[in-house]
């Protein structure tokens, strides 16, 4: 793979037990490009994403993330809440996971905690109101309405996340991920549940994220149509293991892949990617 | 009995449901009560058993009972099945809201005016006095339990941390008030940061067990260190507040005579009332500013989903903690609060049954209203009182108060969010869909 990789994942295992969940999976994800994880189902995706994000430590390899600027960060060493603090690695949720009783814009709110805090001098500076807190909240507010008009919710700003539709929750999540101004956006199936419509407006927020801002994006997905639109490279895994990479057409071809899809039948597969493409 | 009941998703119509949904509640009636009231034993007089049945009571409890099932029946028919948007149409949302919108001020107005308007009975200035400490209590756990998200119930440790502090400080090394008082909310807020860093790693109802059991430690500390504490003795000869420095008693330095007016031991009452209004409104205007702020947003974050807070980012162990702090120093201020009203403090004054009512305080207010838990303080602790004619049947009846409530809002008195941020309109957020936190 050419040089300018953001994510670099090498020989990664994780085990449950005496379940090996992944077992010495290396990929990369190249900077502003868009990766695809697929696989069947307990093919050990949302496992490399825990591992990624934090919420599992790996039971062995390394995951980098360097950054623009060169700075390497291992993630397996950071914990929780650090990895989308100080390595700006955000992620989205299988099943949605917003503040249902939260406004939206207050959820846009949430998700820019780190820099209002040190705006509101630790709460102190902002519990007496000072003028530089008051200029941050007002550019947070800036930047949460711009995503609000991103994903299409602009007017349902003051609705409760609660009371959004599906396809509405899945575009807010990514709006919320986005205003943690990331370098790498992790997707957790942001397609799953959606409509052709939805998911075809999905697919076009994803290129128009990594077109205007060059944010970095991984994702895993079972809708074949979003994958092969919008991946620049694609790593396939199955029972925990890497069984193919390339480009959505190198991938598409793959027999192994085609295999793992659906059994050994391999017709009856090639017509699904092909359905897909 | 509600087990029959619970079935009519469709409610049952016609005499012959409504007959036979009666008699299932007797004859259940008719079983539960055979034994508990149909037969009563007592031991003789040389210790064996003696019983005699009371078959008169029991048929008038059974029939109570399908007379009562009947009226219910038809009450429930009568209104309609009880949805959300039938009991709450929107009319009365909006009635509400402007309700709502004046309560709150006319509430602080009315407030103010207590001690002019009844200067001369002393018993309602010290009720209302007593009322107001529970609001300041209720206000101070409502960050950690209605905001945060995190069920505490040993809340009274903190109110027992300030309350010694201060006991202790004034009566050793003569401080006055005024320095103490800033003292106790750190030294609580400092204990609720000690305890908090092993408890908060807990969620749920592990939480509450742990916190219970961190005040009753307290407690127990408090009785069992005689030397510092004074043991159940408690601590007494505790300062009266002084305004400013100036005594507020008979002598010559007194206020009263520095003022030129006659002394009156109601000046001293007054000052109390408003010496306690005034922390219990910083303590509400600093949890509103909070809730605006970062870390009030986070907290309320907290309550909704852990797991996406972490993913964005926050910390939650400190977050957590800056809750836990911020409660306790509420919580300490109102125990030096006390410790000054009372002259005497002793363990007995920070039992579980104190962390109790403060937690049906917060919960029968409305998880994170602010006006709510103020009613509610009003409604249980001001009810208490106005039940005391009901002697014995006191605790009955307001437990039946409180059950009705309950039933009457689930999700507490004032059962919605306000946003704390918003771009054109703020809305109130139904409360079915605000999560009440996992610990």
């Amino acid at each position: 793979m050419s040089g300018d990789t953001i994510l670099n994942v090498e020989r990664l295992t994780m085990r449950f037990g005496g379940i090996v969940a992944v077992q010495d999976l290396s990929f990369a994800a190249e900077r502003k490009k868009i990766t695809a994880l697929i696989g069947p189902n307990g093919a050990g995706k949302t496992t490399v994403f825990n591992c990624i994000t934090g919420f599992y430590k790996p039971s062995g390899g390394a995951i980098r993330l360097s950054h623009d600027d060169g700075r390497t960060i291992a993630l397996e060493k950071l914990n929780d809440f650090r990895i989308a603090k100080q390595a700006k690695v955000a992620r989205t949720f299988q099943n949605i996971r917003l503040f249902p009783g939260m406004t939206a814009l207050e959820n846009l709110m949430v998700a820019q905690h780190n820099a209002l805090m040190r705006a509101s001098g630790l709460t102190f500076l902002g519990l007496i109101g000072a003028p530089g807190y008051r200029d941050a909240e007002k550019r947070a507010i800036d930047l949460a309405t711009d995503w609000l008009r991103r994903v299409n919710l602009l007017d349902r700003a003051d609705d409760a996340a609660g009371n959004f539709a599906y396809g509405d929750q899945r575009r807010l999540e990514i709006a919320r991920a986005m205003c943690t101004e990331p370098a790498l956006l992790c997707l957790d199936e942001p397609a799953a549940g959606l409509n052709a419509r939805e998911s075809a407006a999905l697919s076009e927020l994803l290129l128009s994220i990594r077109k205007e801002l060059g944010t970095s994006i991984l994702l895993i997905e079972h809708d074949m149509s979003v994958v092969m639109e919008i991946s620049d490279h694609i790593v396939v895994m199955d029972h925990g293991v890497k069984i193919a990479q390339g480009s959505p057409q190198e991938v598409r071809d793959d027999p192994k892949v085609i295999a793992a899809y659906l059994g050994t039948d391999e017709d009856e597969a090639a017509a699904v990617m092909e359905s897909g493409s | 009995m509600t087990a029959p009941s619970t079935q009519t998703a469709k409610p049952a119509t016609g005499i012959p449901a409504l007959l036979k949904t009666a008699f299932i509640n007797a004859l259940i009636a008719l079983v539960l009560f055979s034994l508990m009231v149909g037969i009563r034993t007592e031991a003789g007089s040389d210790g064996q058993l003696t019983y005699w049945t009371r078959f008169g009571e029991l048929a008038s409890l059974v029939a109570v009972v399908f007379g009562g099932s009947i009226v219910i029946d038809l009450l429930r028919q009568w209104i309609g099945p009880t949805g959300a948007d039938k009991l709450v149409p929107p009319s009365v949302q909006s009635g509400m809201s402007f309700v709502g919108r004046y309560l709150a001020p006319a509430l602080l107005i009315f407030t103010l005016l207590v001690p002019v308007i009844f200067y001369n009975q002393r018993y309602i200035l010290d009720l209302a006095i007593l009322v107001l400490t529970y609001v300041m209590l209720g206000w101070g756990l409502n960050v950690v339990v209605g905001l945060a998200g995190l069920l505490d119930l040993g809340y009274v440790a903190f109110y027992a941390v300030g309350a010694y502090s201060y006991g202790l400080l004034a009566t050793n090394f003569g401080w006055s008030f005024w320095v103490c008082l800033p003292l106790a909310g750190i030294l609580a807020a400092f204990w609720g940061v000690l305890l908090g860093f092993p408890v908060l790693r807990l969620r749920g109802d592990y939480l509450a067990i742990v916190t219970l059991a961190f005040g009753e430690i307290i407690r127990l500390v408090i009785i069992n260190w005689q030397e510092l504490t004074g043991g159940p003795n408690g601590v007494s000869g505790i300062p009266r507040p002084s305004f400013f420095g100036i005594p507020l008693d008979n002598s010559d330095d007194g206020l009263a005579a520095k003022l030129g007016i006659e002394y009156s031991s109601t000046h001293r009452i007054v000052f109390l009332f408003y010496l306690i209004l005034a922390l219990a409104l910083l303590t509400n205007w600093v949890t509103i500013r909070l809730r605006r702020l970062p870390i009030g947003r986070a907290w309320e974050a907290l309550r909704e989903d852990e797991v996406a807070c972490r993913a964005l980012g926050i910390n939650t162990t400190t977050t957590k903690l800056t809750a836990f702090a911020t409660g306790a120093m509420f919580g300490g201020f109102a125990g030096a609060f006390f410790a000054t009203r009372q002259g005497f403090i002793s363990p007995e004054s920070f039992t579980f049954q104190e962390s109790a009512l403060v937690l049906a305080i917060v919960v029968l207010g409305g998880m994170g209203s602010q006006l709510g838990v103020a009613l509610a303080a009003l409604a249980m602790i001001g009810g208490f009182e106005l039940f005391r004619s009901l002697e014995t049947y006191r605790m009955l009846v307001f437990g039946m108060a409180m059950v009705l409530i309950m039933i009457w809002r689930p999700r507490g008195l004032i059962g919605h969010r306000a946003p704390t941020v918003y771009l054109t309109k703020a809305q109130a957020i139904s409360s079915d869909l605000v999560k009440e936190g996992h610990g």
